[in-house]
């Protein structure tokens, strides 16, 4: 096995022409505008990323196993909310630190529960998970809705300033929770049995029932544990905003779905891993604030990450052709 | 428990739920079945129902489409400019200009699908930000109120003023509806190309292998919803007056859950016209029938999320203690 295979194999096939691609923006990037490779801009590009890089995190599981969770932005949306309530019983910006963890739970409570419920349905009763997630979308946009009645709370303590927008050692605290959740992503994929029946169910769900896998419990955990991602995605987005209202971030719903693609997750679930997603993500956040130095606006970064994304799967595609012939004339 | 629950197909439940709701808000509400409320029910939802019939051919195809609403706000764009360098237009030219640029755009996807062999959530997630992305950069964002009057004028199929001075009114709107839906149950029910959608959508590599030609199916699935898109672009700038580039941005996902809760598959090879027009209805007159019963507005997406949530979970026990239990209950058979 050459070096070249063994790197290969060890960080998954996607992986190298991804770094590949991002390291071309940064270069294009680099050479279009001097302003690119500033501290100051690449400081902003790890502050944004996070709260796109958690919600891709709480999409790309669902994917793996041959679903999808079109809730996860209410579901933060409605996480954040939880939280803000609790600190506003405590007094709003005088709220202690105790405070700030009872609300956590809270809203990590109310995701997971959401996120819970829809796993059941999905497990027990068998309904398409697109379905089933599409409805517990317009259910908590309408929860979200009806409590707040479309306003927007604000006035948060002042520490939680530091989970917005502190930094340990010169890396964002928000980019640090993004990467842990990241790595736990990776080893619960890699390591554990949980991680191995979401592949199997991904690959086929009905081999692996009659393979004796607990395929109902592992669906419900399955979008448990997403909820929970979303809950925190929900709290970085409270923290970074100063303010939470349903409806923040809902343009990044097909976004997160357009990542883990981009990120090689095979959209019929079974294959793909965490580290191909966290690069895509990050050529992602580079083509936005990229163009945006140029002038471009955030409209035109979505019409370049949906091209950009076409121009990955044909190439993607080009390349399984060529494979295919030299393996014929071989 | 099971055997009542068998009762008949998704579609008959759904038309016994809906028959249930009916009877529910015109005894508990006076003003559920009076006609002025069943004509403002068609044209508000005239618009929905002929994209649910587009949609319902990519699903029947085995396909899904989340590009179609920008894809319709696209073709409005792109019409008001095609009208004024044709120097007006008119409904007929309203139609073919509309037509063609909503089958080129659905030509797209259906191009990239079968050229690239990539599954059509990819593409269509894909198409849907570089359609919406590009329209809202050229535009940036600006309404237009300036149209050819042929295009807002409105346009009565019916009127009919009752005795206490109430109009009751049917917008073209709700006729052109009607075509949509004519033609689109001809096309799925009645001709060669529908039987082989379904066909295709049930199992693309049998279809193939028995003849099917697979690009010509994808091709007639993404045109024909691309096509029903920008018609009901141009019946929803009929209805609103303006051009708005972002006022469709979030409807796919409505429509869709409308479509597959009359039992349309997700995955392909199953779905009808009547249960796409069931489940547009069930949305519909669950939000009307909230409106009447004087719920607060806030609470009706809540409320009619939840209803979807049991519809499905009702209308999927069925198929579920069909197939996911099959293998629980085999092995309790061999032990």
């Amino acid at each position: 096995m050459t070096a070249l295979a063994r790197v290969r194999n060890a960080l998954g096939v996607e992986t190298l022409p991804l770094l590949g691609g991002l390291v071309l923006v940064f270069v294009v990037f680099t050479l279009a505008t001097p302003r690119f490779m500033t501290p100051a801009n690449l400081s902003s590009m790890a502050f944004q990323m996070p709260v796109l890089g958690l919600l891709t995190l709480a999409m790309l599981v669902p994917i793996l196993s041959g679903g999808l969770n079109l809730a996860i932005i209410y579901q933060a949306n409605l996480a954040g909310l939880t939280l803000a309530w609790t600190l506003i019983q405590f007094g709003g910006p005088d709220a202690g630190v105790g405070a700030f963890i009872a609300g956590s739970t809270a809203a990590v409570a109310v995701s997971a529960a959401a996120g819970c419920l829809m796993g059941l349905v999905i497990a027990y009763i068998g309904a398409h998970p697109i379905l089933v997630s599409l409805a517990m979308m317009i259910f908590l946009r309408g929860l979200g809705e009806f409590l707040t009645r479309g306003g927007d709370i604000s006035g948060f303590p002042e520490y939680m300033n530091v989970i917005g927008h502190g930094t340990v050692l010169g890396v964002p605290v928000p980019m640090l929770i993004f990467l842990g959740v990241a790595l736990i992503w990776h080893v619960m994929l890699k390591r554990t049995r949980h991680g191995f029946s979401v592949y199997m169910i991904g690959s086929n769900i009905a081999a692996s029932e009659y393979s004796g896998l607990p395929t109902r419990r592992t669906l419900v955990l399955i979008y448990t544990i997403s909820g929970v991602v979303c809950a925190i995605a929900g709290i970085v987005m409270a923290a970074r905003f100063n303010s939470v209202r349903v409806g923040h971030g809902e343009a990044l719903l097909l976004v997160t779905v357009l990542a883990c693609f981009l990120g090689g997750i095979d959209p019929f679930g079974g294959f793909g891993r965490v580290l191909p997603v966290v690069i895509a993500l990050m050529i992602l956040q580079a083509l936005s604030s990229g163009l945006n130095l140029l002038g471009a606006n955030q409209h035109l970064s979505t019409a370049v990450w949906g091209l950009f994304l076409i121009g990955v799967m044909a190439l993607r595609w080009l390349i399984s052709q060529i494979g295919q012939r030299r393996r014929r004339e071989a | 428990m099971g055997s009542l629950l068998r009762l008949g197909t998704v579609e008959g439940r759904l038309a016994i739920v809906l028959i249930l709701m009916i009877a529910g808000l015109t005894i508990a509400t006076d003003s559920f079945m009076t006609l002025a409320n069943v004509t403002s029910l068609l044209n508000n939802n005239a618009v929905n129902l002929i994209w649910a019939v587009g949609l319902l051919v990519v699903l029947i195809a085995g396909g899904i489409d989340i590009s179609f609403a920008v894809a319709a706000s696209v073709v409005q764009y792109v019409a008001v400019y095609c009208f004024a360098f044709l120097g007006g237009g008119n409904w007929f030219i309203g139609f073919v200009v509309c037509g063609l640029l909503g089958i080129s755009l659905g030509l797209i996807n259906a191009l990239l699908i079968h050229g690239f062999r990539i599954i059509s959530i990819v593409i269509t997630i894909a198409t849907f930000n570089a359609f919406f992305g590009l329209l809202m950069f050229f535009t940036k964002g600006r309404f237009i109120y300036n149209l050819p009057d042929w295009w807002t004028d409105r346009i009565f199929i019916f009127e009919h003023q009752s005795a206490n001075g109430v109009w009751s009114e049917l917008n073209l709107a709700v006729a052109v509806m009607i075509g949509c839906v004519l033609i689109t149950w001809i096309l799925i029910r009645f001709t060669n190309i529908g039987r082989q959608l379904y066909a295709f959508g049930d199992n693309p590599e049998g279809a193939r292998r028995a003849g099917v030609n697979i690009a010509l199916m994808q091709c007639v699935a993404f045109g024909w919803m691309g096509l029903m898109a920008s018609i009901g672009g141009l019946m929803q700038v009929n209805i609103v007056k303006e051009v708005v580039p972002n006022a469709l941005y979030g409807r796919e996902l409505e429509v869709l859950a409308a479509v597959v809760l009359g039992g349309a598959r997700l995955g392909g090879g199953r779905g009808s016209i009547l249960g796409c027009i069931l489940g547009v209805m069930f949305v519909a007159i669950t939000q009307n029938g909230l409106n009447l019963l004087g719920i607060s507005p806030f609470a009706f997406q809540m409320i009619i999320g939840a209803a979807i949530l049991i519809a499905i979970s009702s209308s999927n026990v069925t198929l579920e203690l069909r197939s996911l239990t099959a293998p629980r209950s085999e092995r309790k058979a061999a032990e």
